[in-house]
């Protein structure tokens, strides 16, 4: 590879295999997939805005990587596949949830909401997302599914909150363009709008 | 002036996709056949690739190539500075050394793990002071610490005994790499009744956007169909094509939405990622999908250049800036790149116009993150250092600090920087005034300093610059026979929804209902026109010449084509309601769609197949010629405009400090902007309080930290180089505009991206420093645990000056 490899430098070099030379992060092991003695898939049933769907799953399967590759449901974005930034949240029950951070074999009982449920069947926006729009909440727009989602809890939990109670109900949710102003905004219209 | 359209508020066409979730970043994008890409990165932060075994990896069943540093640079890795698509000779940990293509990403990771690479480790550095000193090691290959321009990598060393008087505080004596000077320094002391003297430190950091810069590539019929993220579209996908090494005319990049750019998706060689898929996918004739982690964001993203410098700013009596002398080290962490010391200069002989003024700067680099442009690149580090400086001079010389920034602002008709560029227009003075009456600064004097138990208050006020204009762009319009506006934008979509509000700008000029219009964008082959990149806050200005100039063209072409047909002179006609008719007689003359079919009619210059203007980009050309015949047309070049389209902001903060816990509070601010005529308020309000954030962040949060014995980076993600949340921004941000046409944009409009920033981190810091009864930290960020370390009077740990560390 390198012509000018000598024995001395070779002896010099460090010999990295892969798995300790990608220190930047495994994205396939981050959701959860990868398990001593392979990971079999199994055939289950998840409850999806609405919908009983089928699909199979790792044991150690995220729900956002079920949502998003399996389900093809791709507003739950992934912003840190972490627990930190709040792009991939969902309501699992009622609850805003990091859909980075549970295990989709978790949800078999539960009933799971996303960005993608929430228009109405005659495709009318839900008032968070009116309510967004009219006050331009999003810039980029990526962590715009995210804070939709975690404003419908709120709304769901206090359907009329204080801007000080949105600001600390929201606050699970980063927005790296700054457009915290802009949501708390929309949240409060969202209110008025109903 | 009463328009249509500009300074009125819009729904962008891609809102509601951004609220539903439907719109599409690259990683949303699937393909038949699709195949996934890792990465195999370096784990050390200096190294030198000796050797890749990959034979076990490529046996493996679905595995079906790798891609290295020797497939993508053949003759060897461009010894320029930027980051490298792949290399043989890492500079910094998580730096790309290779990837691998597998059936999925489990089995592209299995296989990387199989991969032996035999490094041999060099001498890293992470603190640029370090390298500088005699005997210190270097960061770049060649054992060389530097860059310079049309030289390439060098080595620049300071005795040990310059470096450790700096280190303690004093004036740099070593020669600069670079240096400008405007005005006589030495008398501009002379004759300052107040003079202040201190060493400095700013942080680096990651620019951390949101969306993973993952790409998805796949090629057929000869062309390459990239999925990619970036701040510009035709700019990006025009620097792109060298790099993977596809012409022009055989590239198709699409990219609807991007996730957060903010300096480092604007250009293609700063996101030469996006390569490796393309790369891949050519090599192993499939589609190639490369998701990106945060940790890889954090590597491949980029960062804010890192300062250590020393300043000294003297005043007359009157309060009169009469010299500033800056000497600035900036860290060009593992990549070389960035020029964000001298325009730091630029920005203090902007905002307050010294009377004399010099710059030394030189760039080391260290084994860290690769740096580049990050929203206001140098005016906006300088900010949070010089605002309490100003302070300190107000108090000194008796004159408020409202009105020592006032003595100094700059006004229409002056000029600044290094070639004295006059400014297009200037209105700092009205911005002081309109932010300080929005804020009642003068009322809230009174309670300056006042302590509630632990809590103390602090006001501040801050000043934000950029240029912010570009010119010698292009513009397409086209129209169909049915009438609607097309218009092709160039611009990407980056979340600032320039690309739609530049487009209005064409409709204002045609006088054309909003629904009628349909902008192109989010792919190439919509025929686009080639865009500047879209850094430095350029679109608005650039963006609305082009557009306004291509209906400009459109216009006069109806006007001509009505006159032929219909009698009379083209000066003759005007349009409304969406016809071309005669000034004295409404009832002669042409719809839309009428002179639209007549255009299509005609031919010629009306469909673009002839008399197009000589000096259009190559990529335009390209667009403009698969556009021929098909429908009317209007086609610009912007020629060049004169002066410097400045964005100036001002912002008012009150903050309440916690003398127990070092924490603080923001009670309120106001952000002004002073960047020509609005074209879009709730855009610019997202700009406003956008930038707020980042101030913050830059005031209070955000850093890079790696270790010391390794080199590894420690603040990879939202919670290490913390990115301010709802809970440390105000609760509300008042925001306003002062709304003065610039004469050399059409629409009277300048750019404010990364002004908006500057105002608030030097408002916010100025506070802080308020409420410790001036004590100047002299550095950003101040983080909680410095503020409660002064006060209990511990001395910090890090080295005076330290960066990449705890300090800096
Ligand atoms: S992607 Fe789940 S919290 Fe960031
Ligand atoms: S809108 Fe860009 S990250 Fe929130």
């Amino acid at each position: 590879m390198n012509p000018k490899v000598t024995r001395r430098r070779f002896i010099k070099g460090v010999v990295a295999s892969g798995a300790a030379a990608t220190t930047t992060g495994m994205w396939y092991a981050a959701n959860g997939q990868d398990r001593p003695g392979g990971a079999v898939e199994r055939l289950i049933r998840i409850n999806v805005n609405g919908q009983m769907r089928s699909v199979d799953v790792a044991p150690q399967e995220t729900l956002a990587y079920t949502l998003r590759y399996k389900l093809g449901l791709t507003g739950t974005k992934l912003g840190c596949n972490r627990g930190e930034c709040g792009a991939c949240t969902v309501l699992v029950d009622d609850v805003a949830t990091y859909a980075c951070s549970v295990l989709t074999h978790s949800m078999k009982n539960a009933r799971i909401e996303t960005v993608e449920g929430l228009e109405s069947p005659n495709g009318d926006l839900h008032p968070v997302q009116q309510a967004f729009v009219e006050e331009l909440s999003p810039q980029c727009g990526y962590c715009t599914p995210g804070q939709v989602m975690a404003a419908v809890a709120l709304l769901r939990e206090n359907p009329n909150p204080t801007r000080e109670e949105a600001r600390h109900a929201m606050s699970g949710n980063i927005c790296r363009c700054g457009s915290y102003d802009s949501y708390l905004d929309g949240v409060m219209r969202a209110v008025q709008l109903g | 002036m009463a328009y249509m359209h500009i300074g009125k508020d819009f729904v962008p066409p891609d809102v509601p996709g951004k609220v539903t979730g439907r719109i599409k970043y690259a990683e949303d994008y699937t393909r038949e056949g699709m195949v996934y890409s890792r990465l195999l990165t370096s784990p050390i932060p200096h190294a030198r690739v000796l050797d890749i075994d990959a034979s076990e990896a490529l046996a493996m069943d679905g595995v079906f190539g790798i891609l290295t540093a020797d497939d993508v640079y053949p003759d060897g890795e461009p010894q320029s500075t930027g980051l490298k698509i792949l290399t043989n000779e890492p500079t910094l940990v998580g730096e790309p050394i290779l990837a691998l293509a597998a059936i999925d990403e489990k089995t592209a990771e299995t296989a990387i793990s199989r991969i032996n690479v035999t490094f041999e480790r060099l001498p890293f550095v992470l603190d640029p002071l370090d390298s500088l000193a005699e005997g210190g090691a270097n960061a770049y290959p060649g054992d060389q610490n530097t860059f310079v321009f049309r030289q390439g990598f060098a080595t620049e060393k300071w005795t040990e005994d310059q470096v450790a008087s700096f280190r303690a505080g004093n004036e740099p004596t070593a020669e600069p790499q670079q240096t400008w000077s405007l005005g006589d320094l030495e008398a501009g002391f002379a004759a300052s009744d107040f003079v202040y003297e201190t060493t400095f430190t700013t942080a680096g950091y990651p620019h951390h956007s949101m969306e993973p810069r993952s790409a998805m590539a796949y090629w057929e019929d000869g062309k390459l169909y990239l999925h990619g993220t970036s701040q510009s579209l035709t700019a990006l996908a025009d620097g792109m094509a060298p790099i993977i090494g596809v012409p022009k005319k055989d590239i198709v990049f699409i990219n609807a939405a991007t996730g957060g750019g903010f300096g480092q998706r604007a250009r293609a060689n700063s996101i030469p990622s996006m390569a490796i898929p393309a790369k891949l996918s050519q090599k192993i004739n499939r589609p190639v999908m490369m998701r990106i982690t945060r940790e890889e964001e954090f590597t491949i993203g980029g960062a804010r250049q890192g300062f250590q410098g020393w300043i000294k700013v003297g005043f007359k009596p009157d309060g009169v800036m009469s010299a500033c002398d800056l000497y600035i080290i900036s860290d060009n962490g593992g990549k070389g790149g960035g020029g964000d010391a001298s325009s730091a200069a630029d920005c203090i002989d902007v905002l307050y116009q010294p009377d004399a003024l010099r710059f030394r700067g030189t760039s080391i680099g260290s084994n860290t993150a690769h740096r580049g442009a990050q929203r206001g690149p140098g005016q906006n580090q300088i900010a949070p250092i010089i605002a309490p400086i100003l302070d300190k001079a107000a108090d000194a010389l008796g004159i408020s600090r409202l009105e020592i920034r006032k003595i100094n602002a700059p006004r229409n008709g002056d000029v600044a920087g290094p070639r004295q560029t006059p400014f297009t227009s200037a209105y700092v003075p009205e911005s002081l005034d309109m932010a300080t009456q929005q804020f009642d600064w003068e009322g809230r004097q009174a309670r300056r300093r006042q302590r509630n138990g632990s809590k103390v208050i602090g006001l501040g006020l801050g000043q934000g610059y950029h240029n912010a204009g570009r010119s010698g762009m292009d513009g397409i319009v086209t129209m169909g026979t049915d009438g609607r506006l097309k218009i092709h934008n160039g611009a990407g979509n980056l979340g600032t929804y320039s690309y739609a509000s530049t487009s209005r700008a064409a409709a204002e000029v045609l006088k054309m209902p909003w629904e009628n219009c349909d902008i192109l964008n989010v792919r190439t082959d919509n025929h686009l026109p080639i865009t500047s990149p879209q850094d430095g806050s350029n679109s608005i200005f650039t963006n609305t010449r082009t557009m306004f100039g291509a209906a400009t063209d459109m216009l006069n072409k109806m006007k001509e084509i009505a006159a032929t047909d219909l009698g009379g002179d083209p000066a003759d006609y005007d349009v409304s309601n969406e016809r071309v008719h005669q000034i004295a007689d409404e009832s002669i003359g042409y719809t839309y769609a009428e002179v639209a079919q007549r255009a299509m009619e005609l031919g010629g210059k009306f469909t673009g197949e002839a008399d197009m203007p000589e000096e259009l980009a190559e990529w335009t050309q390209i667009s403009v010629s698969r556009l021929a015949g098909s429908a009317f047309m209007g086609v610009y070049h912007d020629p060049r405009h004169e002066g410097n389209p400045p964005g100036f902001t001002v912002t008012c903060c009150e903050i309440e400090l916690d003398l127990e816990t070092g924490k603080y509070e923001i009670l309120d601010m106001v952000t002004i902007a002073e960047s020509g005529t609005i074209v879009h308020p709730q855009g610019m309000e997202n700009q406003l309080v956008g930038g707020a954030v980042w101030g913050i962040g830059l005031s209070g949060y955000e850093r890079h930290l790696y270790d010391p014995q390794n080199g590894l980076p420690a603040s990879t993600g939202y919670w290490q180089s913390k990115v301010p949340t709802y809970l440390d921004t105000p609760v509300k941000i008042g925001t306003g505009w002062v709304d003065l046409p610039d004469p050399e944009n059409p629409v009277g409009a300048r750019g404010i991206g990364e002004p908006s920033m500057g105002a608030v981190s030097a408002a916010l810091t100025a506070a802080i420093t308020d409420a410790l009864d001036g004590h100047h930290f002299a550095t950003a960020p101040i983080t909680a645990d410095m503020i409660i370390n002064h006060l209990a009077g511990t001395e910090e740990n890090a080295a005076p000056l330290a960066q990449n560390n705890f300090r800096g």
